[in-house]
């Protein structure tokens, strides 16, 4: 029985390549060394398959194996058969058996020799027959050549049903692995690469918006993600010149006492510098606009304080995360970048969705809290830094409390219960009346329990924590230096649009060609224009049909314009000249797919685009 | 003949036919036979045995395996060649590219003293499959005792009735043998014929008793039955081993594993999860149940805007272009369905299935019904194809169209459905058969 088993991934495909690369390394590595991945373009029919197939089965013995090997490797044959195949693989494996088995017996102690493992990347678009054949020509052969067949699924496993027969389908063995939702790898990366104080770059809010955005929205492609992220580093070093500082705070601290007096007078042109230095004194203002020296020391006690902050930021972020990610309707985002968007805009306690989601806090119920306070405890120990210490005893202490609450509750309970009285019997008036007026007594006497008291000291304390060490990068000295903002030459790279691009090439060569004679106010067309930018404006005024006959005289119309006041005649050379440019700019917009011969009238074209008119 | 007897259950009469057929060694025996028969009725088995026990010089060949003529040929021929000549020497490859040569080394090949005498056989397994294959073939396998003037017979072995293998020139009419679908006696009979020897045949007679029981209803395959009764047979005994029950103890037997059956029915038999994996289910005693088969994964993850594509796709495929501006342009005044009803139109769209439709009316559907503004970036088109290759869209027409391609959604309401769910649409709302 061919065994075989079924990934399911995202619908990215250039994730996939990876991931099957490193797949196919450790099967080598543990398994067998027969690994061979086939392509569906590959393979049109049976006949090719197995050509394939053979081909690459007959290669990777070759890479691994010795050369004695090679001898054994049959001559080129024009037709490739599972029966030449297979006494192929039994004088290989029975040459190469014995040495594999004493290392590998764990592994592969079910078959004799290491099978034969084939990987279709995308089962989704081989044809249906050639799957169908080859898995019952393979079962025929399965004692002398032990198969397994790895599919790659990027849709659901439903899809082996429609693929296959039952007929088919009964003679494997399907087993499901599931790789990780992509959203889950996202979230990995963030974690491990953004919300660490361990690496000097960050990126501000849009740039991070702009990478996930295309990472939910368009590919779902970690790879990609990690290109962007690559991107922004490139752009952060290569436009901002103070991002020489951008590294370890030792190191940056030697960089500071280099600075040339241009490089300073940079720091002093940053805005959150200017900002700093307003808010000084005087004497100190002066000092630090004229001396460099003072500039110097002051920037490296301003990098350590960022530094410092950026260290007890991720540790509050979590925390707050931890707290926020319980809640009922996710106020602030059930994952930890929607609250790390928020929290990098502006103040997060200005925010209604904080506001609600502090009242949402305060209805918790004990072991919840509990919970929580445990995990914050475990997220604050874990840091090496001592600078939230304190604050960390102070969760401690809130747990022990709330583990002694369990004591004092039921004494309470008791008071409470003498407390309320039996009813009497009464008509339904009195009855009103004397329900409003407990009602009364409650609210005005109401005496908060133990366990509420504590609970509002836990969510005060964590307001009090949000609000000190939760401020929004803009707000420190010095932020420019590792935050990345350029958020449009990031979309501009990664998510291009060709369209708009070749429309505004076309429609306004100027911002391209940065000719100034091209330079023109909206809707007119200079003359002097490249003849396709022409013909492409007159053609964004027709419908979908296009008389050519007209097009050519607006296009003569236009090219001649200047000329005309000269002299008023055109020869026919001219006529003939500004004919062949107009049938060559025609042919040019045709090859870039604008428009296309019809055959509903002889002397038009059809207009393949909308809009634009 | 009793070896015969005892391999071959409930096939009694095809078998005499067969060898009345066959005759003697020397005796010529008709030109061609052909055996159909539903999956798992024995074909195959039946002609192997008989020719293996009688000794019959004979050549069996997979007609799937050999896709081209060429390796079909040459693969008869080298099995005929082995036949003839001893263990030791090994025969040279021929190469045989058409017909014409292959009657004439079958000439060659069968003029040695072993095959001299005798018929030669040659059977072809899944013969469906000839009839992909070059026209000649049939018909030439069909008189192949004419053609080489040799004592050969050729057997065809397929699941498809003669009928649909008549070519239209006419051609030599074989013998045509059917084998009949077991009946669930010869089911019963043949499945405890293989009991354990640790347990009496009557225990496990009464055991396929209750699998048939379970089974017979939605699968007749006997291949199929006898995994399944390997497969399920420990936790049968498992009370007999473990001293709850005795081997007699039918009814106790019966209600530990007739949840078991059924359960199995749902997953192993569809191939749900795998046999390995239900075995260790068995062994760990835990509830099948939590094993999610292949069908409880239909959630499939696509990018927001992927979703909105399919979705628009969707729409584009089962309304009339020219209900868009009823369902997609904000003042589009009252229409009732009444009004523009062409008459072809009447017929439910989802039961015409997808019509196709241009990547410019895609384009505009998704523009109004994604809330924010989508510019025509290349990552959407990216994703269109992408689509394409999931085969949730296919593509109409040449795969190398530049302009104007045109899609058709393939996907199911039901799935469409759960797709809008996630991006909270009301896809119902928009589509013109629910109107």
């Amino acid at each position: 029985m061919a065994t075989d088993e079924i990934r399911n991934r995202g619908v990215n495909v250039t994730d996939h390549d990876l991931i099957f690369r490193s797949l196919t390394e450790t099967l080598q590595n543990n398994v067998t060394p027969y690994i061979v991945s086939l392509q569906a373009k590959d393979c049109p029919d049976v006949k090719h398959f197995l050509q394939k197939l053979t081909s690459q089965l007959m290669d990777c013995c070759v890479d691994g194996k010795s050369k004695e090997v090679k001898s054994v490797k049959t001559p080129k044959k024009t037709n490739y058969s599972m029966d030449s195949l297979s006494s192929w693989y039994m004088t290989v494996a029975q040459a190469t058996g014995p040495k594999m088995t004493i290392k590998k017996r764990t592994t592969s102690s079910q078959w004799q020799f290491p099978p034969v493992v084939i990987i279709l990347k995308n089962m989704e678009s081989f044809s249906t027959k050639v799957l169908q054949d080859f898995i019952i020509i393979s079962s025929q052969h399965r004692h002398e050549f032990p198969l397994i067949l790895i599919f790659g699924i990027a849709t659901s496993p439903v899809i082996i049903h429609r693929l296959l027969p039952h007929a088919v389908s009964s003679l494997l063995c399907i087993e499901l692995f599931q790789s990780l939702s992509c959203k889950e790898h996202l979230a990995v990366i963030l974690d491990q690469l953004l919300l660490t104080a361990q690496f000097p770059f960050k990126i501000s809010k849009k740039a991070l918006q702009v990478l996930t955005n295309i990472f939910l929205y368009h590919d779902f492609s970690i790879q990609n993600f990690i290109k962007g992220l690559k991107l922004s580093l490139l752009e952060h070093f290569y436009l901002q010149p103070l991002s020489v500082l951008c590294c370890d705070l030792p190191e940056a601290k030697k960089r500071i006492k280099f600075l040339s007096v241009n490089q300073c007078e940079n720091i002093r042109r940053l805005p959150s510098f200017r900002r700093y230095v307003e808010k000084q004194a005087s004497g100190k203002q002066v000092a630090l606009l004229t001396n460099d020296t003072v500039l110097k020391e002051e920037t490296q006690l301003l990098l350590e304080d960022l530094h410092v902050y950026h260290m007890n930021y991720f540790l509050v972020l979590r925390c707050l995360h931890n707290f926020t990610s319980c809640l009922p309707k996710y106020p602030l985002g059930r994952q930890i970048r929607e609250l790390y968007c928020t929290c990098l805009e502006n103040n997060v306690w200005d925010s209604e969705e904080y506001a609600s989601a502090l009242q949402l806090l305060r209805m918790l119920a004990k072991d919840e809290l509990m919970s929580i306070l445990q995990k914050c405890f475990e997220v604050l120990h874990s840091s090496t830094t001592k600078q939230l210490g304190s604050t960390t005893q102070k969760v401690k202490d809130f747990l022990t409390q709330f583990q002694n609450l369990d004591a004092d509750s039921k004494e309470e309970e008791d008071a409470c219960g003498s407390q309320s009285k039996g009813l009497q019997k009464t008509d339904l008036y009195h009855l009103q009346k004397s329900l409003l007026e407990m009602k009364e007594l409650r609210r005005t006497t109401k005496k908060q329990t133990k366990f509420e008291m504590l609970r509002e000291n836990v969510v005060n304390f964590m307001d009090n924590l949000v609000r000190s060490y939760l401020l929004p990068p803009e707000s420190q000295p010095l932020h420019e230096v590792v935050y990345f903002s350029a958020a449009h030459t990031l979309r501009e790279h990664l998510n291009a649009a060709p369209r708009i691009a070749l429309h505004t090439a076309l429609n306004n060569p100027y911002y391209y060609l940065k000719n100034e004679a091209l330079k023109s106010e909206e809707g007119c067309i200079p003359n002097i224009a490249p003849d396709i930018c022409i013909a492409y404006k007159l053609h964004l005024e027709c419908s979908r049909l296009i008389n050519l006959v007209d097009w050519s005289e607006a296009f003569a119309t236009v090219v001649t314009a200047a000329e005309k006041d000269a002299n008023s005649t055109i020869s026919e050379e001219m006529n003939e000249i500004i004919h062949a440019r107009f049938i060559r700019a025609v042919s040019e917009l045709e090859l870039l797919g604008f428009i296309k011969p019809t055959k509903q009238k002889t002397d038009h074209v059809a207009r393949l685009t909308w809009g634009g008119c | 003949m009793s070896h015969l007897e005892g391999a071959v259950l409930c096939r009694e009469a095809q078998v005499s036919a067969l060898q009345a057929l066959f005759g003697e060694r020397h005796h010529f025996s008709f030109p061609s036979i052909f055996i159909y028969g539903h999956t798992a009725s024995g074909k195959t088995y039946v002609t192997q045995t008989l020719l293996k026990t009688l000794e019959l010089p004979h050549v069996f060949v997979n007609c799937v395996e050999c896709f081209t003529l060429r390796l079909l040929l040459e693969q008869i021929l080298n099995k005929l060649s082995r036949l003839n000549s001893s263990e030791a020497e090994c025969p040279t490859e021929v190469t045989c590219e058409t017909f014409n040569d292959f009657v004439r080394l079958f000439k060659q090949v069968t003029n040695t003293e072993n095959l001299k005498d005798q018929t030669v056989y040659i059977v072809l397994d899944k013969a469906e499959y000839l009839r992909d294959m070059e026209a000649n073939l049939l018909p030439g396998f069909l008189r192949l005792q004419e053609l080489t003037d040799r004592n050969v017979t050729v057997i065809f072995l397929s699941e498809i009735i003669w009928e649909k293998f008549r070519p239209n020139t006419g051609c030599f009419e074989p013998f045509v043998l059917y084998f009949p679908d077991y009946s669930i006696g010869n089911l019963q009979k043949i499945l405890s014929h293989d009991h354990p020897p640790e347990y009496s045949a009557d225990f496990y007679a009464a055991y396929i008793n209750i699998l048939l029981g379970v089974f017979y209803t939605v699968c007749r395959d006997l291949k199929e039955l006898r995994h399944l009764a390997v497969l399920n047979f420990p936790k049968y005994c498992e009370p007999v081993v473990k001293g709850e029950a005795g081997e007699r103890d039918t009814r106790k037997l019966w209600r530990n594993i007739e949840p078991h059956l059924k359960k199995a029915m749902q997953t192993v038999y569809l191939r749900e999860i795998s046999s390995s994996q239900w075995e260790k289910l068995q062994k760990d005693d835990t509830d099948p149940g939590q094993l999610k088969g292949l069908s409880a994964y239909t959630h499939v993850e696509l990018p927001y805007y992927s979703k909105f594509i399919l979705i628009a796709a969707y729409l584009a495929s089962y309304n009339p272009a020219r209900t868009d501006r009823r369902f997609f342009l904000k003042h589009h005044g009252k229409i009732k369905k009444t009004n523009f009803l062409k008459k072809h139109e009447k017929t439910s769209n989802h039961l015409l299935g997808p019509k196709p439709f241009p990547l410019d009316r895609l384009l505009a559907i998704l523009y109004s019904i994604v809330d924010s503004r989508v510019a025509p970036t290349a990552n959407i088109f990216s994703q269109i194809t992408s689509l394409v290759t999931l085969q949730l869209l296919t593509i109409v027409g040449h795969d190398d169209q530049l302009d104007g391609p045109k899609y058709k959604c393939t996907v199911s309401l039901d799935f469409i459905r759960a797709i809008a769910r996630t991006v909270n649409f009301d896809i119902i709302k928009y589509l013109y058969d629910f109107l």
